[in-house]
């Protein structure tokens, strides 16, 4: 057969695509500027250390509830004396703010980061099971529903009370209730994917269930659950912060955000560096984790990307 | 009214749009004129990519963001409106000039009554009291031929069907008389029997009110049907214009001769009878929808196929013809298993599917293959289309080398060349991606290939090749070939047999022959009549 006559149309010259969105959003300066200051604070945390600090659960009776700047004079194990100069002030207790503040960067970001990974990668199994097998997504929806009717806060009091108090019990209260937003998100994706025709495609052409959800589904909802794992990091620094403050989060000798303001509360109207200071890198740091988030949706979902 | 042959409404002159860079060409549209002169109809017809829609975008002055007019003017009445300032360009619209959109749906306000959008040209650019509006705006309903003005001025869109909605867009734009009306493909989103109506309305409203018309189009039958004058776009360039006798008979640019040979002809060239195997029969197919309502009562049941008996040969082409909603996909759909039928009894090669175990049916699915009707959604965008042909050979078992090397020889098989497996879908033009998708189809060795519109979505030029694809690929892998399509000039190019559907049922049924020159039922016959350009076409294929 030699008759079929070679189409008049010519392939477009091959244009690079696969990366495009992705460079796209690196020229958007809110991913710049958000992603740069996230870096910032995770190096600050990281390097903590490093950065002039002391023990952040020091707790020095004699030097209570100094203003920032006050001096203290540090003796030594050798007998030898070092200046050390409180730049936040110190607590209560005599904790050094500055320290506390800069170690309370890991916890907010490992709660953070954690959440929004443990989140996502939950949310996209059920939301992947409740979009495709539809006999099942009426059931897994009305349980998310459910996990969404409980107040976020009660919930955490719950966990925590049911627990030891730590890292793990207020990553597991606050990763519950995020997760029926994911899989919400991930069902009504995979619901409009579903539909297309090159899925139908694939169905006709046998391939197994769980490769075509790997394969053609899944690559769907990466970029929208990158942006939604950003708001979720968001959200999840802020909750654990507020469960802190509440004293029902991380112990409070443990250094966080949440912790250093509650300890400072009592005192707020004398010395307000207590809550000043964590509340700005807490504003900062949520602000920033916005910011990335924002421009990274502008730049991948695609129903934000027409409008620019 | 002036004497209306000899006042030019519209006169594009030497109009260039230049694109941004990196675009596949320099220029949207280069060096344009284009007269319309009042009680005119000029229709612009080119495929995708011709520039016509930017062309009628920018006389509206909505020409979108990135693209700019580089030279020329457009005097609308001897007003250059590239010179206009927005307030100037705001009054003109609606007053002066009007248009109306290919979909009617999306172009109406869901959340509004059908009376007040109209009423809204009114209130913006008249003083009008509110009675006043509303018994203007029942006069347009009237004229525009809508059943019962008195309630579908207080009806939303979603309450009226698509022919009404593109009848209340062209009441609300001749509601204050324009000039000049721009149609930018108004009948392309509907049924051929709504087509032939609506085009009827708009010869009747322009001649009764002397409107010059800008009839947008890529249909040469609708061409035909109504144009006084006839603009032939390609790639951003007028080739050829002239009246509508002159482009239609006597077309002197290959490119038009080209456009008019392609449009496939309504009279079926005769057939030879099929006499294979009979390799696909379906007995009473039906599909209802029942929507099953919680504890009380029974919820309204759609039959969308009812009782339907096809049969498809080895070598044969069976078409499905009918309207939106007639049901046709819904056929495929059952066959080919992408949805379950609720009652009859469907064969291939032979085998009932319904007796058939998971895994039979499974290994039944290669023998059932379809080609979509979107070639930009059938490929998985983020695949080389190699990964897409081999994936369904690899599904059942063939070594990836040994399915690649399959790949090769059918990319030869439809005309594209074997190295352009690790390309992407967007590389390719949508008949080179229909090529793909038919390559695909047939690397699993199918013995019934499914056409659900497969050339819908294409050019005519390009349609033609795909048909002719589609024709020698049956003959070639001795393939019975069921071909779903609303447009019964392809299906009188491509089917052996044809059979009519409406409503979930299949009126009509009989070879492609027969039934094209002596239809039975009522709604074939209806059918026919639609068509566009039908009786002066035919003049012309006799030519």
């Amino acid at each position: 057969m030699t008759t079929i006559a070679a189409p008049a149309e010519e392939a477009a010259a091959p244009a690079p695509r696969k990366s495009s969105a992705w460079i796209g959003a690196l020229k958007s300066p809110s991913v710049v500027i958000g992603a740069a200051i996230i870096l910032i604070i995770a190096a600050l945390s990281i390097m903590a250390p490093a950065l002039g600090t002391i023990d952040p659960a020091e707790i020095n009776p004699a030097f209570r509830n100094k203003k920032p700047g006050a001096e203290r004079t540090i003796r030594n194990d050798d007998g030898t004396q070092t200046k050390f100069e409180h730049r936040f002030g110190t607590d209560s207790l005599g904790r050094d703010v500055y320290s506390r503040v800069i170690y309370g960067g890991r916890v907010s970001l490992i709660i953070g980061i954690t959440v929004a990974t443990l989140s996502i990668f939950i949310g996209l199994i059920i939301g992947m099971v409740a979009g495709y097998i539809r006999w099942l997504d009426g059931f897994i929806m009305r349980i998310m529903d459910g996990l969404m009717a409980i107040p976020a806060i009660l919930l955490a009091m719950g966990v925590v009370s049911l627990s030891r108090a730590g890292l793990t019990a207020v990553v597991i209260a606050i990763l519950i209730p995020e997760v029926p937003r994911v899989v919400r998100l991930v069902r009504a994706i995979v619901l409009s994917i579903r539909e297309e025709p090159y899925v139908e495609a694939a169905i006709t052409l046998g391939t197994p269930t769980p490769i075509l959800l790997f394969r053609h589904v899944l690559p769907n909802t990466i970029a929208p659950l990158i942006v939604q794992a950003t708001f979720i990091c968001a959200s999840a620094i802020l909750v654990e912060a507020i469960l802190s403050f509440l004293g029902i989060g991380i112990p409070p000798d443990v250094p966080t955000w949440g912790n250093i303001m509650a300890e400072g509360r009592s005192l707020f109207r004398v010395y307000p560096h207590n809550i000043l200071y964590p509340g700005i890198f807490l504003a900062i740091a949520v602000l920033a984790i916005n910011m990335l988030g924002d421009g990274l949706r502008d730049t991948l979902d695609p129903r934000f990307a027409k409008r620019v | 009214m002036l004497s209306p042959a000899s006042r030019t409404v519209l006169d594009v002159r030497n109009m260039t749009v230049k694109l941004p860079p990196g675009a596949d060409r320099p220029h949207a549209v280069e060096d344009i004129n284009i007269t319309v002169k009042a009680g005119e109809i000029v229709c612009v017809v080119g495929e995708s990519g011709s520039g016509k829609s930017v062309t009628s975008f920018n006389v509206m002055g909505l020409l979108p963001r990135g693209l700019k007019t580089t030279q020329g003017e457009i005097l609308l009445e001897g007003e250059d409106i590239l010179k206009a300032s927005k307030e100037r360009l705001r009054d003109l619209r609606g007053t002066r000039m009007a248009m109306i959109f290919q979909e009617p749906m999306t172009a109406l306000n869901p959340v509004m009554r059908v009376g007040e959008q109209i009423a809204e040209v009114l209130q913006i650019h008249t003083d009008m009291s509110r009675a006043d509006r509303r018994k203007r705006v029942l006069e347009m309903l009237n004229l525009v031929h809508l059943p019962d003005p008195e309630r579908l001025i207080d009806a939303y869109p979603h309450q009226v069907s698509g022919g009404q909605r593109q009848r209340i867009m062209i009441a609300a734009a001749l509601s204050l008389d324009p000039a000049l009306l721009i149609a930018d493909e108004p009948t392309t989103a509907l049924d051929v029997t709504t087509q032939a109506r609506i085009l009827k309305l708009v010869r009747e409203m322009q001649e009764r009110r002397g409107t010059g018309v800008l009839f947008i189009t890529h249909d040469f039958g609708v061409v035909a049907e109504i144009a006084d004058r006839v603009v032939v776009m390609q790639k951003g360039r007028v080739v050829e214009q002239g009246t509508r006798d002159e482009i239609l008979r006597r077309p002197r640019e290959p490119y038009t001769k080209m456009l008019i040979a392609a449009v496939p002809s309504l009279k079926p060239p005769p057939a030879t009878k099929a006499t294979g195997a009979v390799m696909l029969s379906a007995h009473d197919l039906s599909k209802t929808y029942g929507k099953k309502t919680f504890l009380f009562g029974r919820g309204r049941v759609v039959h969308a196929v009812k009782s339907v008996n096809i049969e498809v040969r080895r070598g044969e082409t069976l078409g499905i013809v009918g309207e939106s909603g007639s049901g046709k996909s819904t056929v495929a759909r059952c066959i080919s298993r992408l949805i379950e039928p609720t009652g009859g009894k469907i064969e291939i090669a032979g085998q009932d599917m319904s007796k058939l175990t998971a895994s039979g049916l499974r290994d039944l699915r290669r023998s059932v293959q379809v080609v979509f009707q979107d070639p930009y959604r059938s490929l998985n965008p983020r695949r080389p289309i190699g990964a897409s042909i081999i994936e369904g050979p690899v599904n059942f078992g063939l070594s990836k080398a040994e399915a690649v090397k399959r790949a090769r020889k059918l990319m030869v098989d439809v005309g594209l060349s074997a190295d352009a497996l690790d390309r992407y879908p967007h590389q390719f033009s949508g008949g080179q991606r229909q090529r793909i998708c038919i390559a695909r189809a047939l690397a699993m060795e199918p013995v019934l290939l499914i056409g659900d519109e497969p050339v819908s979505a294409l050019d005519v030029s390009v349609q033609a090749q795909v048909l002719e694809l589609l024709a020698e690929v049956k003959k070639k892998f001795d393939l019975a070939l069921l071909f779903i399509t609303h447009d019964l000039r392809v299906a009188a190019q491509i089917c052996d047999r044809v059979a009519v559907m409406k409503q979930g049922e299949i009126v009509e049924q009989g070879p492609t022959e027969a039934l094209f020159a002596n239809p039975q039922h009522p709604y074939t016959r209806e059918l026919f009549e639609a068509a566009p350009g039908r009786s002066y076409m035919e003049t012309v294929d006799a030519a």
